[in-house]
């Protein structure tokens, strides 16, 4: 807003002005009124086009140090901070993933914490390099938002959180209730939805954050909490007596989760979208944080060789460094130590693997083959 | 240009880039070329950046299916209809809020600012405790507080409180029986709109008598009988053309009759107690600023309290008091938007929050509502203006 501010100083000198007003105040009023309107109209305009086309993400990137990373303002098991602001959560560590490849480090992110209604402004903005932020991947999104999604790190599925003495078995027998959903979500959507195909009534109450949401499941606001199943998980070991509410079994959509970038810069897509699938290479082949530098130094597997830069493209095509992957493996891990660590058997939540397990062991997450 | 003072000689003309009037046009002009072509590109810088970035533009998404829910409509909605529409659900519930809250406050306000300097102490001391205390702590805590701190705690829905059956107040809302209208009920309507022409030529009536003869007539009681009185009997004619339909717990929730959401309820609350405290203050300022001779004169003149408050510090008031009105009208309709805070489904929660994300058209939507706010408070203010024209001293 300043800037326009500005940039109408720089076009007329002070003299101009007191001239300008003097006249105008003698006379009608109406052309200030004018200038006052085209002045706040401009710095509207202003505010939307001063980021110009950002270019090359890489190069941006590499250039300030750090990745900057749009997150949730507090989802546990996917972006969550401790008491000291350390970042946690599967989606946290894809970015930190993503920060490994680019500049072997994974400690260089910065977080954004974001509202469903903000990330995708915030992303075609500029403002963040990268979101990482349980977003579901669908064809308006894809198509129309100037963004395109990189991969899926997490399968998901939307179902119900209800209070266990509403007596509820199924989604089915919730005809007439009331649901707390988070705004701007495919949640609203899938919602109305579901329930139009059934034929059943109910009444939304939306609010801006998934922890305003359970709050307020939590006074009894609503009758249900929907939202993806992994969050409802999440959601539940939050509320006040966790063991009251239950999930019903009912998944009423598909809901694959992503690191989302801005489209038109493919390199930078590239770059995050293979993040993702070293990942699942690395746990079909077994190298792990652990032995990854053994893997490296002594694996006769020329598929592992191949992963972690000891021959054939290495990360030339993504322009990368040669061990990229290898950086990704030993500070964050695989796809299955990192699915453990943060929503798996080894957190709170304990989702079992699901459709997140590899193609080879009955799930869908499938690398393909890096070469 | 004058005659020279000395010399008494016309002077001579000044070149052409030193007259005033030549002056003020080029340079007026000037920056008026300057402004559009600022505002030309960036106006054309943004929409080649929307289109290099693969971003939709154009409000064609208007009229696309919006495919949500929203818990409150003043109009038919549900998730068919486009997001337009959703536009019109949200700036209606804005209006409404915004509405009751200026009603609300007002009358709040008006109540507390002439309490604050009654003579009893009492009273005198609770207007000032709640103005000072409302006055002083900021609208979203306040807004919070209700939602969060009263409305929330209360009974779930089978534990309602309630009122012979008819009310019903829980965590859920304020569940209230609602008027269903048969036939024959337009003709109360009708009487109702002729109670109140009438009681306009009354109220001439009994001014022109005053004026001529000095008897003042009861305008307010007998305006009020007439306006209950006549749909009343007309009611009663018909044959009671109304029934009412009463709320009662199904399922979950109460289903039939009429619901206040708590959102709208603490929202409402907040608003206009909040914005009540500074119009109380306002009140005072205008009733302390006519003079106490003013009050001496009408006392002498044998008014009595009411009559001198009402007919001669009002009014004189009331000049000092519009404009500061005006502003806090203006305050209560744009921190409408903290809406958004408690979920209430307002224009900006409902147009500029879950429309703009399913659409991601930002630009369109935030000029939108922009707009719309801006329109609302030029609307509230050029009233506002034409009330404060009226009201002000006539000299003669």
């Amino acid at each position: 807003m300043n800037s326009a501010a500005g940039d109408m100083d720089a076009f007329v000198q002070p003299h101009f002005l007191k001239n300008l007003i003097l006249t105008s105040t003698r006379g009608n009023n109406r052309t200030m009124k004018k200038i006052v309107l085209a002045t706040s109209a401009l710095a509207f305009c202003a505010a939307v086009s001063t980021t110009a086309f950002a270019g090359a993400t890489l190069d941006a990137v590499k250039k300030k140090g750090f990745l900057q990373c749009g997150v949730t303002t507090g989802l546990p098991g996917f972006s969550s901070p401790d008491d000291k602001g350390n970042w946690t959560g599967l989606d946290v560590d894809t970015c930190r993933a993503v920060a490994a490849a680019v500049f072997g480090d994974a400690q260089k992110v910065k977080f954004t914490p974001l509202t469903a209604k903000e990330r995708f402004t915030a992303l075609q903005s500029g403002e963040i390099d990268i979101l990482s932020r349980n977003t579901t991947w669908t064809l308006t999104r894809d198509s129309s938002l100037g963004l395109n999604f990189a991969g899926v790190n997490y399968y998901d599925g939307q179902g119900f959180l209800v209070s266990k003495n509403l007596g509820v078995k199924s989604a089915l027998e919730l005809d007439g209730a009331s649901f707390c959903i988070q705004a701007g979500t495919t949640t609203e959507l899938n919602l109305a939805d579901y329930f139009r195909a059934n034929k059943m009534a109910y009444t939304p109450i939306t609010f801006d954050t998934s922890d305003e949401t359970s709050k307020a499941f939590d006074a009894g606001r609503c009758d249900a909490l929907t939202s993806d199943q992994s969050q409802l998980y999440a959601l539940r070991i939050k509320l006040k007596n966790p063991d009251g509410a239950m999930v019903l079994p009912e998944v009423i959509s598909k809901e694959p989760l992503g690191p989302v970038v801005r489209q038109g810069d493919d390199e930078w897509f590239n770059i995050v979208r293979w993040t993702l699938f070293a990942m699942l290479n690395a746990e079909e082949y077994g190298v792990t944080s652990e032995n990854v530098d053994k893997m490296a130094a002594s694996s006769k597997d020329p598929n592992i060789l191949r992963l972690l830069g000891q021959s054939g493209i290495k990360g030339q095509g993504l322009q990368l460094s040669d061990t990229w992957a290898a950086s990704i493996i030993k500070q964050v891990g695989n796809y299955g130590e990192m699915f453990e660590r943060n929503v798996g058997q080894g957190s709170a939540l304990k989702i079992s693997r699901g459709l997140n397990a590899l193609w080879s062991k009955g799930g869908i997450q499938y690398g393909p083959p890096v070469r | 240009m004058a005659a020279d003072p000395v010399t008494g000689a016309a002077p001579a003309k000044a070149a052409l880039w030193r007259r005033p009037v030549f002056r003020s046009t080029v340079f007026q002009v000037l920056l008026i070329l300057g402004v559009v072509a600022v505002a030309n590109y960036l106006f054309t810088n943004t929409l080649q950046n929307l289109e290099q970035r693969g971003i939709s533009t154009g409000f064609g998404f208007l009229s696309n299916e919006a495919g949500f829910g929203i818990v409150q409509s003043l109009i038919d909605y549900d998730e068919t209809y486009t997001f337009g529409r959703t536009f019109l659900v949200g700036l209606l519930n804005t209006l409404l809020v915004s509405g009751l809250g200026i009603i609300l406050a007002t009358m709040i306000g008006f109540v507390m600012g002439v309490a604050r300097l009654s003579k009893n102490w009492l009273i005198a001391r609770i207007a000032t405790v709640y103005i000072e205390t409302f006055r002083n702590i900021p609208l979203l805590l306040q807004i919070l507080f209700w939602y969060f701190a009263v409305l929330q705690p209360l009974p779930r829905p089978k534990q309602s409180l309630e009122l012979g059956e008819m009310f019903f107040l829980n965590n859920r809302g304020f569940y209230h029986p609602v008027p269903v209208f048969e036939q024959g009920f337009n003709l109360v309507f009708a009487a109702i709109v002729v109670a109140v022409i009438s009681i306009v030529f009354l109220a001439r009536w009994a001014h022109r008598r005053q004026e001529e003869t000095g008897q003042p007539f009861h305008t307010v009681y007998v305006s009020l009988a007439i306006l209950f009185g006549l749909p009343l009997l007309v009611f009663l004619v018909m044959g009671s053309p109304m029934s009412w339909d009463y709320p009662a717990l199904k399922g979950f929730n109460f289903t039939g009759g009429g619901v206040v959401i708590p959102e709208l309820m603490s929202l409402l609350l907040a608003l206009s107690i909040y914005t009540g405290s500074f119009i109380a203050e306002a009140v005072r300022s205008g009733i302390l600023a006519v003079s106490h001779g003013q009050t001496e004169a009408a006392h002498a003149l044998g008014l009595r309290a009411g009559p001198t408050l009402r007919l001669v510090i009002i009014p004189q008031a009331m000049r000092v008091i519009i404009p500061q009105l005006t502003s806090q009208y203006l305050n209560l309709t744009k921190n409408s938007s903290l809406a958004t805070a408690v979920g209430y489904p307002d224009l900006v929660a409902v147009f500029a929050g879950t429309t703009l994300n399913q659409t991601g058209q930002a630009v369109e939507v935030i000029a939108m509502t922009m707009g719309v706010y801006l329109t609302i408070s030029l609307s509230i203010s050029t009233f506002m203006n034409w009330y404060n024209k009226k009201k002000q001293l006539v000299e003669r």
